[in-house]
């Protein structure tokens, strides 16, 4: 039978699975149903039951290793150490993992150990005699479809690309011991420090307020933030509101931040230029708050008011309270 | 301290000319002026930090084309003291795994305390070399460094870490790799001094030959370039235009009326 496919578990910091495995699992099971290929997840953790189950919700069988390691070490080299064991021992023919920075560290690993190429960042996967990657480049200029030139590849996947969904029965989590020694150097956690803000994070938010240079200062936020939990959603920002100190770094969409798709981007004094453009121009819904007309966003935005955010987001907080009555 | 920081010249993005070429769907790099990648200016920015407090100099290494040495001398401008570049003809169209090998290669050939790498690069966005490379040199892997804290004394370097809830404080002996992010600090502007001195700093362009085993090691077949690419691309399109815009000239409050409908409409709330 053909090598199976597989999906890596990421673990969030409480233990539990990542929403993005939930997304790439669900990805993997329509593709192995296309190609009638084994499908199996794989989490390696310090104590991997809790997010082994869970994926079990998504995927017929899950090897639940368990790594004392990465309890205090940095986990990418690790896991991707154990990962290419798992490989080298079962020969799978595809690993399909979350495009975020967990996913990217441990797909570089096990590239690199493995000799597997990797297509990255994937905004959709198709079977065609083996994986047919659909990838936005060049700041979403471009829509490239590649595939692998061999029959192995590690493909990466962008948050909210799928939607999850659970797979008729549960399938059955087995312990497993990954062969070998950890030979890479361990870097160990000497300390875990918890942000200051408890911003909700971006890359898997549904919806995103984002702030720019039009909001003035870190003041200006309140706004921002105010309507983006009436939302329910996260807060984001531009590189220069993140370069004026006005919010974290986490928070930056762009270039050089971090590129999201959500279901709507409210984008308040954002003028959209291109770097900015390029972290958020695949929201499925863009609507901008700008005093300029001529600004960039209002050409790519579904809706654009054309006014103060300051007078137009507390107005929008109103009618959104109002219609919550 | 040495540092080495690992540069990619990428097209401009604010250019807008990006494209492949037609016939064998790589970058044509001939279609846009090319640049440093962003996220590895804050790489070399950081580097120039850690050398001006704690000595040392900061060397390029990069795997590009012929042409790269142009964009090489932008780094330099901004303080780096040399480069290396490995360039050949059968290195055209490279995948992540031939230029993690080549990177590699040219490693081996150097000394340093610390190797900086940006987070990802503008064009292909894989963000998997830098974790390769570490990986391939059994170097300590250190990545999205918000801070980065060299104690050349005890030959340690500790790392902030940017996690999903704040950040980790990691530390690890030198030499090390460590992934820069934004975080770390504005590219300085070459200055015109630094643009002149620019000129007479060595690139040190070898060939593949030059470089050394590319090999994967143990196990991992060998063989690098756009003959030994893992990953090819099949096609490119432009992404199917967004529908036109509304534009809404209306007071605030009938604005966020209109806004709030719309949204009710498309069932976001």
């Amino acid at each position: 039978m053909a090598g199976a496919i597989w999906v890596h578990g990421e673990t969030a910091p409480d233990g539990s699975l990542a929403k993005i495995s939930t997304e790439v699992a669900t990805l993997g099971r329509a593709l192995a149903d296309a190609s009638r290929r084994d499908l199996v997840g794989v989490v390696v953790a310090a104590e991997p039951t809790v997010a082994a189950n869970e994926l079990a919700a998504y995927v017929p069988r899950v090897l639940a290793v368990t790594e004392p390691a990465t309890t205090d070490h940095a986990a990418g080299t690790i896991v991707g150490q154990r990962l290419a064991a798992l490989i080298e021992r079962d020969a799978p023919s595809f690993v399909i993992a979350g495009a975020g920075p967990e996913g990217r560290d441990v797909a570089g690993v096990v590239s690199a150990l493995t000799g597997w190429g990797v297509l990255v960042n994937a905004t959709g996967v198709r079977w065609e005699d083996g994986p047919v990657v659909e990838m936005s480049v060049f700041g979403g200029k471009l829509n490239t479809t590649s595939r692998f030139t061999g029959d192995h590849g590690i493909v990466t996947v962008r948050p909210n690309v799928v939607t999850a969904e659970a797979a008729g029965a549960a399938g059955k989590v087995e312990p497993t011991e990954a062969p070998g020694e950890l030979s890479l150097p361990q870097v160990p956690i000497v300390d875990r420090v918890a942000a200051a803000t408890t911003a909700a994070p971006i890359e898997e938010a549904r919806i995103i307020v984002a702030g720019g240079r039009g909001v003035g200062g870190p003041d200006g936020f309140g706004v921002v933030e105010e309507l983006a939990q009436e939302l329910g959603g996260a807060v984001g920002a531009t590189r220069a509101a993140v370069d004026a100190g006005w919010i974290p770094y986490a928070q930056q969409i762009g270039q050089t931040g971090k590129i999201v798709k959500p279901a709507l981007y409210l984008a308040l004094g954002i003028s959209g230029a291109i770097q900015h453009k390029v972290g958020m121009q695949t929201a499925e819904t863009i609507v901008a708050v700008n005093r300029d007309p001529d600004a960039p966003i209002a050409e790519f935005a579904d809706v654009v008011v054309i006014g103060d955010l300051f007078e137009v987001a507390p107005a929008l907080l109103a009618a959104l309270r109002d219609r919550a009555g | 301290m040495r540092i080495v920081v690992l540069v990619k010249p990428v097209p401009d993005t604010a250019s807008g000319g990006e494209r492949l070429r037609p016939d064998d769907k790589r970058l044509d790099r001939a279609a846009t002026p090319a640049v440093v990648n962003a996220n590895d200016e804050y790489a070399l920015e950081a580097a120039l930090k850690l050398t001006e407090a704690h000595g040392g100099e900061v060397a390029l290494v990069s795997m590009a084309g012929a042409t790269a040495p142009e964009t090489m001398r932008k780094a330099l401008a901004m303080g780096a003291a040399s480069g290396t570049l490995v360039t050949d003809e059968p290195l055209g169209g490279s995948d992540t795994v031939s230029t993690t090998r080549v990177l590699a290669a040219a490693l081996r050939g150097q000394e340093y305390d610390l190797v900086l790498a940006g987070a990802d690069t503008s064009d292909g966005g894989a963000g998997v070399v830098p974790a390769g490379v570490a990986t391939l040199l059994a170097l300590p892997y250190l990545s999205y460094a918000a801070k980065i804290e060299p104690d050349p004394a005890a030959g340690k370097v500790r790392v902030h870490r940017i996690s999903p809830t704040g950040y980790d404080v990691l530390e690890a002996p030198m030499p090390a790799l460590v992934v820069a992010t934004q975080a770390l600090g504005e590219p300085r502007y070459p200055s015109l001094k630094g643009i002149m001195a620019a000129r007479s700093k060595t690139i040190d362009t070898k060939s593949l030959a030059d470089v050394g085993d590319v090999g994967g090691g143990d196990g991992a077949p060998d063989g690098v370039g756009g003959a030994a690419a893992t990953t090819a691309v099949l096609g490119a399109e432009a992404p199917p235009p967004r529908a036109a815009t509304r534009v809404i000239r209306e007071p605030a409050d009938e604005a966020a009326r209109q806004v709030v409908a719309f949204l009710a409409e498309r069932r976001i709330i």
